[in-house]
């Protein structure tokens, strides 16, 4: 995979992948402005946005001078034109889990951001209606979370008949 | 911040839910008197923040109408022409439908939460159920991503089998929303006839897999069998007849005045909203933008094979039927591709780490049994690392983003189902449409309701 200079990269770490010409790791006070600079470099779709929670994650590699942090939001984004991909990879804390929205760059990132929002409980500045999507309005806790343990409903077994 | 999992089981309170009423809450459309004028525009679509005039400017939007002159409507969760279990707030005034807001997750059953309690061995029996109308979609791209993170190629004909499957289940696929969009229309005899050529389809999945869906074929290293004898023929008849069959349905809709006066210049969208919506799949092409990844990044087969890529024009549910009909058109044309060009060989990688036994050496030699046991009672272990593949399944871009720690399981597992996302376009596609055509427009996009809520 070939390099793609973004002007917006110039200075933030970045690696290569499998599928993706590089993956950038901005820091959380830059990341909206790196990805308004990756929208000018042509890269017309945000394809997907989710989140990861690395709680109990064993180390995972990142480049030099970034710090891992417990969330991770990654945005996928796509460049029609250049037939390009780029990942943008966030780090965010769980202790002030908030992130700016990209919505008003890519309004696509709604339904997205409300997801990442409803499974991990990380809320993102700025966007327009940040209410849960999959779960319930009441529901407590943020099910994606590696702290969540998986459901378990009750069940009511009939007592074992007695020996014939 | 304690991290012992296993003693946090929530044990959810069944009486207490029964007894709640089922008010989604702030999800919920809200009236108009108590919405301020950006979530009004939001909800009108006049945020898209496109070139002037190409959208609708938020200062034309009458935000003082007196709120008994509308009325806010629920179709769903359940109505028929929902596909699925999809909720839609609809304010309406008269007939006209002025805001629109889908309430989703009826149908979440947390399968990405699933899919990290599963090894990659059984991952692909959960993603296979998130699309089921497009199965093998949806276990090819977690196979290839698991595959990708394992650093793995497969051999020739596997891919070559996966690639025959993708296209015959685009065509059931396609065939599917053929019938089902007929019967929005109030075309039954187009229902009867596209699930009579789905059922070919579905007869060739259950010949070849066991299953009619839901079929867990393709996975990691290849794909589950070979192809059975005398495939070729079967395919052939298929391919000769949904083609045949095919240019009934333009008899029966194409050039029909009525067809034509509902779906013509309904639900227009453009490409700039498409593109800002992130709207992938026939949507997208019907606004004229040439993306197809089968084209554009091929994977699989598709670079050798000839096709075309079918664009639309006006972004109509018109262009959308027109460009479904044609890409059944193009996949019986891939389809004939491949029986030609199928490679003999191997149907799976031959690696001992990724693939069972044969089934035969497993009675003769203790190793094969042990080696088969382990393989699906602990999986195999997977190199740390993230990716993300993505497929053009017959909805939009199918994505599968993984990360691996080291362990069988994935750590995270998420599927970019396209159409949660196609799914945002709704509200700009219905504004300002009559009611009733409403229903032709959820039907144009195409959702499939078990991905969207996963």
């Amino acid at each position: 995979m070939t390099e793609i200079s973004i002007g917006a990269l110039r200075g933030v770490p970045t690696t290569a992948g499998a599928g993706v010409d590089q993956i950038a790791f901005p820091d959380r006070a830059g990341y909206a402005g790196v990805i308004a600079g990756i929208k000018d470099a042509a890269f017309e779709m945000l394809v997907d946005l989710c989140a990861v929670d690395y709680l109990g994650h064993p180390g995972r590699t990142l480049p030099d001078g970034v710090q891992p942090e417990r969330f991770e939001i990654v945005v996928n984004l796509l460049s029609l034109s250049a037939k390009r991909r780029v990942r943008v990879r966030v780090q965010v804390p769980e202790a002030d889990a908030v992130v700016d929205s990209l919505f008003s760059l890519y309004p696509g990132s709604e339904a997205m951001e409300r997801e990442a929002y409803d499974m991990f409980g990380i809320r993102f500045a700025g966007h327009p209606d940040l209410t849960r999507i999959l779960m319930p309005d009441e529901w407590e806790g943020h099910p994606l979370r590696k702290d969540y343990g998986t459901g378990r409903v009750p069940v009511q077994f009939k007592e074992a008949p007695g020996p014939r | 911040m304690t991290t012992d999992f296993d003693d946090q089981h929530r044990v959810i309170d069944r009486p207490m839910w029964s007894a709640r009423e089922t008010s989604e809450g702030d999800q919920e459309l809200s009236l108009r008197e108590d919405t301020d004028a950006g979530a009004l525009g939001r909800e009108v679509g006049a945020v898209l923040r496109l070139e002037d005039g190409k959208v609708l400017d938020p200062s034309q939007i009458d935000f003082d109408r007196p709120d008994d002159e509308t009325m806010i409507i629920n179709m769903g969760p359940q109505h028929p022409s929902t596909h699925g279990v999809l909720r839609l707030m609809l304010e309406l005034e008269g007939e006209v439908v002025l805001r629109t807001k889908p309430i989703i997750g009826y149908l979440h059953t947390g399968m990405e939460k699933t899919g990290e309690e599963l090894t990659y061995v059984q991952g692909a029996t959960n993603v296979t159920r998130m699309d089921y109308m497009s199965p093998f979609h949806n276990e090819t791209v977690f196979s290839m991503a698991t595959e990708s993170l394992l650093g793995i190629e497969i051999p020739d004909r596997a891919i070559w089998i996966r690639t025959l499957m993708l296209e015959l289940n685009r065509l059931s696929s396609h065939l599917l929303w053929m019938a089902t969009n007929g019967m929005d229309l109030g075309s039954t005899s187009m229902m009867i006839y596209g699930f009579r050529e789905r059922e070919m389809v579905m007869s060739f999945f259950e010949k070849t897999t066991g299953l009619r869906f839901n079929n867990n074929f393709v996975r990691p290293g290849g794909v589950a069998a070979d192809l059975p004898d005398g495939w070729e023929d079967d395919v052939a008849v298929i391919c000769d007849t949904v083609l045949a069959r095919s240019f009934e349905y333009d008899d029966l809709l194409t050039g029909q005045p009525i067809f034509r006066e509902r779906t013509e210049g309904v639900g227009g969208l453009t490409a700039e909203e498409a593109l800002a919506l992130s709207v992938t799949g026939p949507l997208l092409r019907s606004t004229g933008v040439p993306w197809d990844l089968r084209r554009s990044m091929p994977y699989l087969a598709y670079g050798e094979l000839d096709f075309d890529v079918i664009v639309g024009t006006y972004g109509d549910n018109f262009d959308r039927y027109a460009l479904r009909l044609a890409e059944i058109r193009e996949s019986i044309r891939m389809i004939r591709q491949i029986v030609e060009k199928m490679p003999t060989g191997d149907f799976r990688i031959q690696d001992p780490k990724v693939t069972p036994p044969p089934r035969g050496r497993i009675d003769a030699s203790m190793e094969a049994l042990i080696h088969h046991f382990k393989i699906f009672t602990e999986g195999f272990k997977v190199p740390e690392g993230e990716v993300y593949a993505a497929i053009e399944s017959p909805r939009g871009e199918l994505g599968c983003y993984m990360v691996s720690d080291g362990s069988s399981k994935p750590f995270r597992m998420h599927i970019r189902g396209p159409s949660f996302v196609n799914l945002q376009v709704l509200p700009l596609l219905l504004r300002g449409g009559l009611l009733s055509d409403a229903v032709a427009c959820i039907s144009s996009v195409d959702p499939v309701m078990g991905e969207v809520d996963r």
